[in-house]
């Protein structure tokens, strides 16, 4: 089932200006992408992870979330150091670990991690429609925001849908295996998906024409001044300010 | 096929942005009011269909089927992927802000490569569409493998490797996206010959507006 785990809360990273929200995490994700240095990015994790604790989250269900990439981390670290040319730091065998490839790797881990842990503290935390306001204020163009806002709204509806589907099937005694049957009946299912999705396009278009939209969603929601918002800009702004100086002037 | 935060280098990251901002402008320009509504739902289409794991052998893959989404929408396949992958970063937190230019430029270039290649050929007849549809979606995949590869080449030569390992990984990912796109293809041209790239209508024309 799709749901936004995270998205309602009482904290005080939730009673921020989503704008703010978006703005620091995309700079912060950007500089941590670029950085190089192991201080900057060790400061950067524990950045994240400060916000993420701001945030109050539940830190299982985060850890859940973020354990997604440790499948590719685990394929780096298996890789990288065998197959890097340098210094030796272990052997084993005919195995030998190299130092710059333990180094990478270990660099990438900190960069997923950073970045991963701000995106669910900042931009998690709100509803993906309170998102799309957002963006429309900010100024990104108004036919994207359109699309970001009815594909979030029919995602849930159409996952529904291929619930429904797939019961079906099951109902028929439908079980996948690696064969041809298999292929034509979920290549049918995902046809029908688009099918019934372009068919319901063309019902809420027409809908939507009925009530006079002319292309642009109007947004009502505000987003209400806070001393908050100074505040938090203050401190990440410095904060960044800080790991670019240690990364690049130091 | 995602590539991971933290992995590529900033000018690579840079390029993918700059192309998928180039993309999506074209993509929306393109887009005109009439077929916001029906490409956002696509793309929430193609969102859940890649949540659909297929068996192979012990194992399972989930679905990519850029190349029907690029047969469908043509250039809006940018926006459309975008947005899909942002919703799966927000939803899910696959991936993070600064790859997802990268990812998109990988799932939506090969889309719009095969609407131009394959698009002509799926209103032909049967002995030339499906094995049209069979490259498409092949071809989806196998060029996705290749951006991502250059994206990993360009950050750092020693992911030789790794790039190697990904696009042979991807190799039965290629073949059944290639036999889903051709049956998906099949299906279409008897359901809703129309969702396909340069259909004509039929003189005799039973065409119903489905339900309300």
């Amino acid at each position: 089932m799709l749901a936004e785990p995270f998205a309602h809360g009482q904290s005080f990273v939730h009673g921020l200006d989503p704008r703010v929200r978006i703005a620091t995490s995309t700079v912060f994700s950007c500089l941590v992408a670029v950085a190089n240095s192991f201080t900057v990015l060790v400061i950067a994790c524990m950045i994240s992870l400060g916000l993420v604790l701001l945030a109050r989250l539940d830190l299982a269900a985060v850890g859940r979330r973020v354990s997604v990439v440790f499948g590719f981390l685990i394929l780096l670290w298996l890789i990288l150091p065998l197959t890097y040319e340098g210094e030796p730091v272990g052997q084993w065998g005919p195995l030998v670990w190299h130092r710059p490839g333990v180094a990478l790797a270990a660099r990438i881990s900190l960069k997923s991690f950073a970045i991963l842990a701000a995106f669910t503290a900042l931009l998690a935390t709100m509803a993906v429609s309170t998102m799309g306001h957002a963006l429309d204020r900010m100024g990104l163009p108004s036919k994207l925001i359109h699309l970001l806002l009815m594909c979030y709204r029919y995602i849930f509806v159409i996952e529904q849908e291929y619930r429904r589907l797939n019961a079906a099937m099951r109902i028929r005694a439908f079980r996948p295996r690696t064969n041809l049957h298999t292929y034509r009946s979920y290549a049918y299912l995902v046809g029908m998906l688009f099918v019934r999705a372009a068919a319901r396009a063309e019902r809420v278009h027409q809908a939507m024409r009925c009530r006079g939209f002319q292309g642009r969603f109007h947004t009502m929601a505000q987003f209400p001044r806070q001393a908050g918002n100074r505040l938090f800009l203050v401190a990440t702004t410095s904060a960044m300010l800080g790991l670019a100086w240690l990364e690049w002037l130091q | 096929m995602h590539i991971s935060e933290g992995v590529l280098s900033g000018p690579v990251l840079l390029t993918g942005g700059v192309l998928t901002v180039a993309g999506t402008a074209i993509g929306l320009k393109k887009l005109d009011f009439e077929r916001i509504a029906r490409a956002g739902i696509l793309s929430s289409a193609f969102f859940v269909a890649s949540l659909i794991h297929v068996p192979v052998g012990p194992s399972s893959v989930h679905l990519i089927l850029n190349g029907i989404v690029g047969l469908i929408l043509g250039w809006g396949a940018f926006p459309a992927i975008l947005v899909a992958l942002f919703l799966q970063g927000m939803l899910f937190q696959f991936g993070g802000l600064t790859t997802l230019g990268v990812n998109t430029l990988i799932m939506a270039l090969p889309a719009v490569v095969c609407y131009y290649s394959f698009g002509p050929l799926v209103q032909q007849g049967n002995r030339i569409a499906l094995p049209a549809a069979f490259a498409c979606g092949f071809m989806g995949i196998f060029l996705g493998a290749v951006v991502a590869g250059a994206a990993l080449m360009f950050t750092e030569e020693n992911f030789l490797e790794v790039t190697l390992l990904m696009v042979s990984a991807h190799l039965p990912v290629m073949i059944i996206e290639g036999l889903m796109t051709a049956f998906c293809v099949a299906f279409f041209r008897k359901v809703q010959p129309d969702m396909l790239p340069h259909f004509k209508a039929p003189k005799t024309d039973f065409s119903c507006n489905g339900r309300s």
